[in-house]
């Protein structure tokens, strides 16, 4: 029995480290190679042990697909395809193949420069890790070898993020990686066409969420910015340098130049300029209102926002800052926020999702005391704010992407097992479909039943369409041919073609029934009496009375003789073809019963 | 101009076109106030107008789809979109519908910037054109001639338009899939693959094996084509762009060395790209660092932004630098450091900051409108400046002709990066296609060069050509179409190996089609007769003539036949010899069975369960077709 096997070996019911292995009419996929921001030891990458425990991953995995530039989606990668071995495709759109690069390096400097971390993989491995990458444009159908295909669909949830079918043969997996389905002020909606899959993987991270409208967010965030400057506070705001930021960057920008606010707005890392610079030669891949007036106006030439320099943290006076990393777990954004966590003044707005075991999630469940490095306790005093502004589909937003798909069975992974469970069982009550949650390392196996495509010859399906298009429910009318298999090819074709191809010479089966008749007048008026009992019984089929006596049902033919000793009685020969076995059976009972009564 | 259309399983596919733009030439004077002289030729004076493809011919609104193959094959979209019935769809790249709408909004401010009250007619007259001197008397279909679509038009024509990527499998009606593959010509140009299951026709057209700045022509998806229509050549096989490359820069240093302006009359978007870049690694070489080159279309600006963006259709250098992340394209830097500027026309800024000598790139490329007319008409009379061609769509003396005479030095460097004939048989013997589709004229050498048997298409099977308005029967019979069985019934199927290797299995199914997709459905389980409450009718019991039995092969051995029939208990058995086979007589059922090689003929009473019988035994030594 064909199956789909998926085994989450990140993300399953969890936030973080993305990677889940996909096998499919015999084919391997891993999708995405992310790390897990809350740990800092092995934990924090996916367990590559569990593909394959003696062998060369290479062997194993058809291919690698990363959905978008997020470390959480593709931290893991060079440590998987450097130091654990991995030489195959690996799969993503030219926006990620840009960024991930730059984060990943990013990333090794914090964990290797400042926190001294050992055995990480070298600004070399990344590099060769990234030769490994392979393009994929939006809607382009890759053949990965004769059998896998994989098609890019836009997600819309960073630059460059996008959702991927995998298909063999009749068999399909969507995978959605991350995706936003409200258009922002940077990036489209996600959007798939209805390709009917067989597994539609999805992210649940705001599974029980119905966010309120955008443009109410936005305006209780320009508000909450606007007073804290107004009184002469700091507004801290962690970012990651590619996606929320440019969009919140718009927004500032746009709010600035209108209400003619003076205070400073400042972009903390050196990565800003070539961000903005990666939007710019992106640009097709954003919302469709930026890419009608790039030409006028670059929405992200910036002139109210500033390149950020560690000194003017101290500096007296309202500013706003936004410094990565998002999540306040290390960096440049943490250093601020010890600076101005003492200040009541001052406040942070956390603009995203922050995973277990960072600073940001401790501040946003609560916490006021944090304990830092060498037992010191740092006291919250600043206000802390929670706007989701991640792009990530809601509980709506998720229906309606499985609404558009129209997938056989779902499976959620990226999302906290609790809100799983809700957003499952509303899956599977609106549409009927199976939902399935699986933890790490739990495998899920779903029965196919592929229906098996076959060549039929043109002369045999026309003249089966001939015979009138619309299938009656009481008759259904049967297709008769014969399939001929050799290697692995299979054609359908008429019963006479398949003889003639083989050489074979038809063997005709007639029979010939006698069917005894009490009837004195002569043999050609008991084959008129037949010929109108048949006629009038038989309305939908051809009856004729031929010119030599005799009488015809489409082809079967019935003549009459006289009896060689009784001349009361009729001898009628019905006489048909094995092909016309039913109705020449059904003739000879009909005749049998004998013919009605003559109207004198 | 190129527009073939192709009918597969019902469906049409146009596969387009631009319109040759006839700049209305020469003729006679005297005969009408339309026709104007100079130096010896006669023009018509006019609104241009331009000529479209052949729309007499098919019913534009049974066309289904309409492939683009590059933005210079789109200009007369709005004719077909607005004012034909058309109501298909038009599928092409996101390049080639941004920069065609460059194009087309660059010619609807061009024409509209000479409005002229009237067109000319009078010299369509068949029985005036006819004396016309060439080329005006050679003129096709000029009665058909339009004047230039609106905006409003072309923005229309273009939201009709799909956008779609290179490699993306566009299922059509569920019959047909098109594929468009980068064709190396221009940036989003494409080639189109139009396949069903088992027929593939490839489309290439506008296509180029030279590295400039579009991503490479896929030759490799063309492969196993059962017909390759091939069409949009080069224009002048004879020059090789490189060449010409060449020979544009060092005549352009040369003339601002001497201190001469040069004119380069180019269309906003395509060669000028390469231009630049070469111009960019040149200046500083040829000691140019301080003339500047301008750069004037009412779409200057977004054609050199829009450039910079399409990084995806690119040739793999160019996408490395975007990577980095560094525009594609060196004319950013040649902006930035003023090296060149770009004006929406020669009105407003530009003329404060026009310096002499430079270098000016703007069209009309055919010279009859545009900002090109008001530079010949200040630089032509003085032999330091120099007009250099560059596009190859238009001859450069027949563009000429109207300012004659002329000081100016005229330069024909024709850069026309299209496959020549050495690439073309070099692709079809990489692609192999079983039949070649093309053009007439591709078939034989140009009228001119009629010695050069090497400017013409040789391939084996010769090439099939065709004309204007010439309807082709492709040379392919279409045989199979795909079918998918159901699981079910696939299950139920009892295959059986006839000759090594190859088995049979009859398959009885219903046969469901819906959007041209077959599947093949397990035959429902007889239904239960109807309650006894209901009267039964006498039709309900006729079978359905329709339901078909399988054929039978083989032959049947009389001794087994018999045993088998003993075993049976079948007695009294008796068989006789006949000519080709035997009897079997059963005497007592008064049953007869001929016998023979290719038949079996059971004659009997009406005694039914007798007669199943021996059907099933004889069918037992016989095989299902």
């Amino acid at each position: 029995m064909p199956e789909i096997r998926v085994t989450p070996l990140g993300a399953g019911q969890d936030v973080g480290r993305s990677c889940i292995l996909v096998s499919i009419a015999g084919k391997n996929v891993m999708l995405d190679c992310g790390m897990h921001m809350g740990f800092n030891d092995d934990r924090r990458f996916p367990d590559f042990s569990y593909i394959t425990q003696n062998g060369r991953l290479t062997d194993f995995l058809d291919c690698v697909i990363i959905s978008h530039f997020h470390l959480d989606h593709c931290g893991a990668l060079p440590y998987f395809s450097e130091m654990v071995g991995y030489d195959g495709p690996i799969y993503m759109t030219p926006p990620t193949q840009a960024i991930c690069p730059i984060l990943l390096e990013d990333y090794r400097k914090i964990a290797v420069d400042k926190k001294g971390e050992a055995n990480f993989f070298t600004s070399q491995m990344i590099k060769d890790c990234m030769k490994k990458v392979v393009a994929v444009h939006l809607h382009q159908t890759v053949q990965v070898d004769d059998e896998l295909e994989i098609k890019a669909y836009y997600a819309g949830h960073v630059l460059g993020a996008a959702m991927f079918q995998i298909k063999v043969g009749s068999e399909s997996v969507v995978y959605t990686g991350d995706y936003n389905m409200t258009p922002d002020r940077h990036l489209g909606a996600a959007w798939i066409d209805r390709c009917r899959p067989n597994l539609l993987i999805t992210e649940s991270t705001y599974a029980t969420t119905i966010r309120d409208s955008k443009r109410c967010r936005e305006r209780d965030f320009l508000k909450k910015v606007h007073e804290t400057v107004e009184r002469g506070g700091k507004v801290l705001i962690p970012v990651f340098a590619l996606g929320r930021a440019q969009e919140l960057c718009i927004l500032l920008e746009t709010f600035w130049e209108r209400m003619n606010l003076k205070a400073p707005i400042y972009f903390s890392t050196g990565l800003t300029e070539k961000a903005n610079h990666y939007y710019k030669l992106f640009i097709t891949w954003t919302n469709q209102k930026i890419r009608k007036t790039f030409v006028q106006r670059n929405m992200f030439e910036f002139k109210h926002i500033k390149a950020f320099d560690r000194a003017f943290a101290d500096n007296p006076g309202p500013m706003v800052v936004f410094a990565t990393p998002g999540m306040l777990h290390a960096g440049q954004s943490l250093q601020i926020f010890r600076k101005w966590a003492g200040n009541e003044k001052n406040m942070v707005i956390m603009p995203g999702y922050c995973v277990q075991g960072t600073v940001g999630h401790k501040i946003l469940s609560g916490q006021r005391k944090l304990e830092m490095e060498g037992r010191q306790v740092l006291e919250v005093k600043m206000q802390v704010e929670y706007m989701s502004f991640s792009a990530h589909a809601d509980a709506k937003g998720i229906m309606q992407l499985i609404g558009q798909a129209e997938p056989e069975h779902v499976l959620l992974v990226h999302g906290e097992a609790k809100k799983m469970e809700f957003l499952k069982q509303k899956i599977e009550q609106e549409f009927r479909v199976n939902c399935y949650m699986p933890a790490n390392g739990e495998t899920v196996t779903l029965p196919t039943s592929p229906s098996i495509p076959v060549g039929i010859s043109l002369g045999l399906l026309k003249r089966e369409m001939a015979q009138g298009l619309l299938p009656d429910a009481k008759k259904p009318r049967l297709l008769q041919g014969t399939l001929i298999m050799k290697d692995s090819n299979f054609r359908l074709v008429s019963s006479e073609q398949a003889l003639k191809e083989l050489g074979l010479a038809e063997h005709q089966l007639r029979f010939t029934c006698r069917v005894h008749l009490h009837d004195a007048r002569k043999e050609q008026e008991t084959v008129m009496r037949v010929y109108s009992h048949l006629k009038s019984i038989l309305k939908d089929h051809c009856v004729q009375h031929l010119p030599d006596g005799s009488v015809t049902v489409e082809s079967i033919l019935i003549q009459a003789a006289a009896h060689s000793e009784d001349p009361g009685t009729k001898v009628l020969l019905v006489s048909w073809t094995y092909q016309d076995e039913e109705l020449g059976s059904y003739l000879t009972s009909l005749l049998k019963k004998g013919l009605p009564q003559a109207p004198s | 101009m190129q527009c073939t259309q192709i009918q597969i399983n019902h469906h049409y596919v146009g596969l387009w076109f631009g319109h040759d733009f006839h700049p209305q030439f020469p003729s006679f004077a005297a005969c009408s106030k339309e026709l104007k002289e100079c130096s010896g030729h006669v023009f018509v004076d006019s609104v241009p107008e331009f000529c479209l493809p052949e729309t007499e011919l098919i019913d534009l609104s049974t066309v289904d789809v309409i492939l683009i193959s590059n933005y210079h094959c789109m200009m007369a979209l709005p004719y077909i979109t607005e004012h034909t019935g058309f109501t298909g769809t038009v599928y092409a790249t996101e390049p080639t519908l941004q920069i065609g709408r460059l194009l087309m909004e660059e010619l609807v401010n061009f024409i509209e910037r000479v409005p002229k009250a009237q067109s000319a007619s009078f010299w369509k007259n068949k029985d005036v054109q006819r004396l016309l001197p060439s080329p005006l008397k050679d003129a096709v279909e000029v009665s058909t001639w339009r004047r230039c679509y609106s905006m409003q038009e072309v923005n229309s024509a273009l939201s009709k338009i799909q956008l779609v990527g290179y490699s993306q499998k566009i299922e059509l009606f569920g019959a047909v899939q098109v594929t468009p593959l980068s064709s190396g010509y221009a940036l989003g140009s494409s080639n189109w693959v139009i396949q069903s299951h088992y027929e593939k026709v490839s489309y290439v057209s506008g296509s180029s094996l030279l590295t400039t700045h579009p991503q490479p022509m896929d030759q490799a998806s063309l492969k196993n084509s059962d017909v390759l229509i091939l069409t949009g050549l080069t224009q002048i096989p004879t020059a090789n762009p490189d060449g010409m490359v060449g020979e544009f820069c060092s005549n352009l240093a040369l003339t601002v060395r001497n201190g001469g302006n040069v004119l380069v009359p180019c269309y906003p978007s395509g060669v000028i790209y390469d231009l630049l870049e070469c111009l960019y690694q040149y200046i500083d070489s040829a000691g140019l660092s301080n003339v500047p080159f301008y750069f004037i279309s009412p779409v200057a600006n977004s054609s050199l932004e829009f450039s910079q963006i399409f990084a995806e259709w690119l040739c793999h250098n160019k996408q490395t630098k975007v990577y980095l992340p560094e525009p594609p394209f060196p004319h950013a830097e040649l902006i930035q450091t003023n090296k060149l500027k770009h004006y929406p026309s020669i009105h407003g800024d530009f003329s404060n900051d026009f310096r002499q000598p430079c270098v000016v790139f703007t069209g009309h490329p055919s010279l009859r409108f545009g900002d090109v007319v008001h530079f010949l008409e200040l630089w032509g009379k003085s032999s330091l400046n120099t007009v250099i061609f560059t596009e190859p769509d238009f001859s450069y003396l027949e563009a000429l002709a109207p300012y004659q005479p002329l000081a100016m030095k005229c330069i024909y460097c024709p850069i026309d990066t299209r496959l020549n004939f050495i690439q073309v048989s070099n692709l079809l013997k990489e692609v192999q296609p079983l039949h070649v589709v093309c053009p007439e004229q591709y078939t034989q050498p140009p009228p001119t060069q009629s010695h050069r048997m090497d400017l013409m298409i040789d391939c084996q099977p010769p090439a099939m050509s065709y004309h204007r308005a010439e309807v082709l029967a492709l040379p392919f019979k279409r045989r199979y179409e795909k079918i998918e069985i159901m699981p079910e019934l696939a299950d139920s199927l009892v295959p059986i190996e006839i000759k090594p290797g190859i088995s049979l299995a009859t398959v009885s199914a219903v046969l469901h089609t819906k959007d041209n997709k077959h599947v093949l459905q397990p035959p429902p389980r007889p239904t239960q007769p109807t309650s006894g409450k209901k009267r039964k009718r006498v039709s309900d019991d006729i079978p359905d003539c329709k339901v078909l039995k399988p054929l039978l092969s083989g032959s049947i051995p009389v001794e087994q036949f018999v045993q088998t029939l003993e075993k049976h208990g079948f007695s009294d058995i008796k068989v006789e010899d006949t000519a080709k086979g035997h009897i079997v007589l059963l005497q007592e059922a008064e049953t007869l069975i001929q016998i023979e090689e290719d038949s079996t003929h059971i004659i009997c009473d009406s005694d039914e369960m007798l007669r199943v019988r021996l059907r099933d035994l004889v069918l037992k030594f016989l095989q299902k077709f």
